[in-house]
């Protein structure tokens, strides 16, 4: 109860929020594209906090979350493929696993038991994204700044490449598209996801070992001198941050209703990157807004933008295409005049908008600008 | 050898140790020690291997050459290998040929019981003073990383707090303890670094030019706090300085590094008298 009085003004909005999806699952006549954007906004917000957890708050410039995403996407997918649609889906391959968790579990417990199977399947995601990130953390976490950044996006487009293999299509499907698993019906599960999810991140943030991850962003030097094993947290950072890629991308995979490798390209990274920047390096609720407003401005709100029908007579300057063209160009100059991002490494919470916690953020503000 | 480590009383020993980088011999075949209780200053002028003691001594530099003992068992060790070895221009390059190397990481020298403080400061920027202190507490955990997440370490986390205040108490930092670390005006940013070094509970506290940048009335504030602290944790001390008066009022016992030798050692009244101390800082040349 002290817990829930001392963030009340986190924990309104917070349930604002979920009201309102509740109520858009039940009305009918939402505008599609709304749907498209909360959903899909729910499952960056994951991948973009994990991101930040480690490029924001460990200070590990890694560029590997796309790689993370697409090893979630595929465990999940291929432990849940119906095995009614088995022999459709793998037409050129015998499939490794006959059966799909969901329908075993729920054959044993009903609708409970096939949401207890999409749990499991979700954790073996992340589980096995964790997994990998473990085995290329000790060659990996040893490179500094920039190079840490290419390797990560190498293992990345490797992971790419070799998942495609021939070798691997029992499982895999090959350069064949994995479909016929559940999939999201509704706004409330992908929220419920996520949100469950960035508690947890949060929670670790505000831990002990949150502090050290970022006593290492601040001051790696100080930070092993004040006796914080630097191998182990960045180490321990790395995994956390992958394993919860790994859900967002089994998450992804729900949402798109079918997995394939060109889905996750490191394109994929540099708009999870871009969010991240655009919500502020270090706050986890800059990425959530951030994650909103990207995927609103990148498929609804500038719409418009490509479709000629809306030109003024006389001036033919939108076509298919432009659309893009804005859209960088309002980057841009969001990356260039808001350097912090949004909230800068400031939380969203109702006494953001009284006086004393704003002039408490124009302070921190002016102060990093002196830092640079 | 063997015979004196039994007896070794001392918290920190240094023998033999030798730190070259590429060509340059940092570091000369310094010996010395700091014994329970003491509060021992290294002086020298500018670039006289002062600071490259004081990261051997964390682990920051693995020794080239020598043995550095804490509290009486041998902590780091090392001998010319690969490379250097054929360009060693040290002494005693067999002293340790036939005995395991060890060079622990830095966290695990702390852990030990040893804390520094840098001569640039190096505060975490982001936190406030009380984020700082209590920072330095993780490494004395004793709970994983799950009960830590879900907030099964409450007691722990509860007497970390309490102890980082009653620390701020000690040290006059309570009343800024909110405010941005580094907005602190600079005497204070040197404060809260012995703050945080304190908090990891260490024995052996090492300040690097705790005075630098300070005025005289400064100083002698820092002066008197130091030996406080000495008495208040019942830690030993070694410090870098280059202000003779903070040196000679709180120093039990001085060692003087010119050039990476040491040229003298001894209590302050012999070395305010030595005739190579008194050269080496006019700068006269040595033959
Ligand atoms: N990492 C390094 N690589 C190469 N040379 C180094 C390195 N660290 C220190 N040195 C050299 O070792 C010598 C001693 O430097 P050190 O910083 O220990 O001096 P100091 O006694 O602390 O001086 P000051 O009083 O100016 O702080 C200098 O010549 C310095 O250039
Ligand atoms: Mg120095």
């Amino acid at each position: 109860m002290a817990f829930f009085r001392k963030h009340i003004k986190t924990i309104v909005p917070i349930l604002v929020l979920y009201a309102l999806v509740v109520v858009l699952d039940l009305i009918p006549g939402v505008p599609m594209m709304l749907l498209t954007v909360l959903k899909k906004g729910a499952i960056y917000s994951l991948v973009a906090v994990s991101m930040n957890l480690l490029n924001g708050f460990t200070g590990l410039f890694s560029l590997g979350q796309a790689g993370f995403m697409l090893l979630g996407a595929y465990t999940y997918a291929s432990l849940n493929i119906s095995s009614g649609l088995k022999p459709i889906v793998y037409q050129y391959y015998t499939p490794l696993f006959r059966f799909s968790i969901t329908e075993v579990l729920s054959g044993v417990a009903g609708s409970a038991g096939a949401v207890l199977g999409i749990v499991l399947s979700l954790v073996i995601a992340g589980l096995v994204a964790a997994f990998f990130a473990y085995l290329i953390a000790l060659p990996v976490l040893k490179l500094r700044g920039d190079y840490l950044a290419i390797a990560t996006l190498g293992f990345a487009e490797i992971i790419r490449a070799l998942i495609q293999l021939e070798a691997l299509a029992p499982v895999t499907n090959g350069s064949q598209l994995l479909r016929g698993f559940p999939y999201f019906r509704g706004l409330f599960a992908p929220f419920l996801i996520s949100g469950v999810c960035i508690f947890l991140i949060v929670l670790i943030i505000n831990s002990t070992y949150g502090r050290a991850f970022i006593a290492i962003r601040d001051d790696e030097i100080a930070a092993e001198a004040m006796g914080i094993n630097l191998a182990y947290h960045k180490r321990l950072s790395f995994v956390i941050s992958s394993f919860f890629a790994g859900i967002s991308g089994a998450m992804l995979a729900m949402y798109q209703t079918s997995v394939q490798a060109n889905t996750f390209k490191s394109a994929m990274t540099y708009e999870i990157l871009l969010i991240v920047v655009i919500g502020g390096i270090g706050s986890v609720s800059g990425s959530c807004i951030g994650s909103f407003l990207f995927i609103a401005m990148s498929e609804w709100w500038l719409r418009f933008l490509d479709n000629s029908a809306y030109n003024i007579p006389g001036i033919p300057l939108l076509r298919p295409g432009f659309r893009m063209v804005v859209f960088s160009v309002l980057i841009m100059i969001m990356v260039l005049f808001f350097r912090r991002g949004i909230m800068g490494d400031r939380e969203f919470s109702l006494s953001f908008f009284s006086k004393k916690t704003r002039g408490e953020g124009g302070r921190s503000d002016s102060r990093r600008e002196t830092d640079e | 050898m063997s015979e004196n480590m039994l007896h070794d009383t001392s918290i920190l020993r240094l023998e033999n140790i030798t730190m070259q980088f590429g060509g340059v011999v940092a570091v000369d075949n310094l010996s010395m020690e700091v014994r329970p209780g003491e509060i021992v200053a290294l002086i020298g002028p500018n670039g006289a291997g002062k600071t490259t003691a004081f990261n051997m001594i964390t682990g920051v530099y693995e020794p080239t050459n020598g043995q550095i003992s804490f509290e009486g068992s041998p902590v780091v060790r090392n001998h010319p290998r690969g490379k250097i070895s054929k360009m060693y221009a040290g002494q005693n390059a067999d002293l340790y040929k036939n005995k395991e190397t060890l060079s622990p990481s830095v966290d695990r020298l702390t852990a030990l019981g040893m804390a520094r403080t840098f001569q640039n400061i190096r505060l975490f920027k982001s936190r406030t003073v009380f984020e700082n202190v209590l920072i330095a507490k993780h490494l004395r955990r004793t709970r994983g990383f799950f009960s830590a997440v879900f907030r099964l370490n409450r007691d722990e986390e509860a007497s970390w707090r309490e102890e980082s205040l009653s620390l701020l108490e000690t040290t006059g930092l309570s009343a800024v303890k909110d405010e941005n670390a580094v907005s602190l005006p600079y005497g204070l940013q040197r404060r809260l670094e012995i703050a945080r070094a304190l908090a990891t509970r260490p024995r052996l506290l090492l300040l690097d030019e705790p005075a630098a940048g300070m005025n005289p009335q400064e100083t002698d504030s820092l002066t008197a706090f130091i030996a406080r602290i000495r008495r208040e944790f019942g830690v030993s001390i070694l410090l870098i300085e280059h202000h003779m008066n903070l040196v000679m009022d709180i120093s039990d016992r001085i060692y003087v590094l010119d050039f990476g030798r040491m040229i003298a050692t001894g209590e302050p009244r012999e070395i305010q008298n030595n005739r190579r101390v008194i050269d080496a800082y006019l700068g006269v040349e040595e033959n």
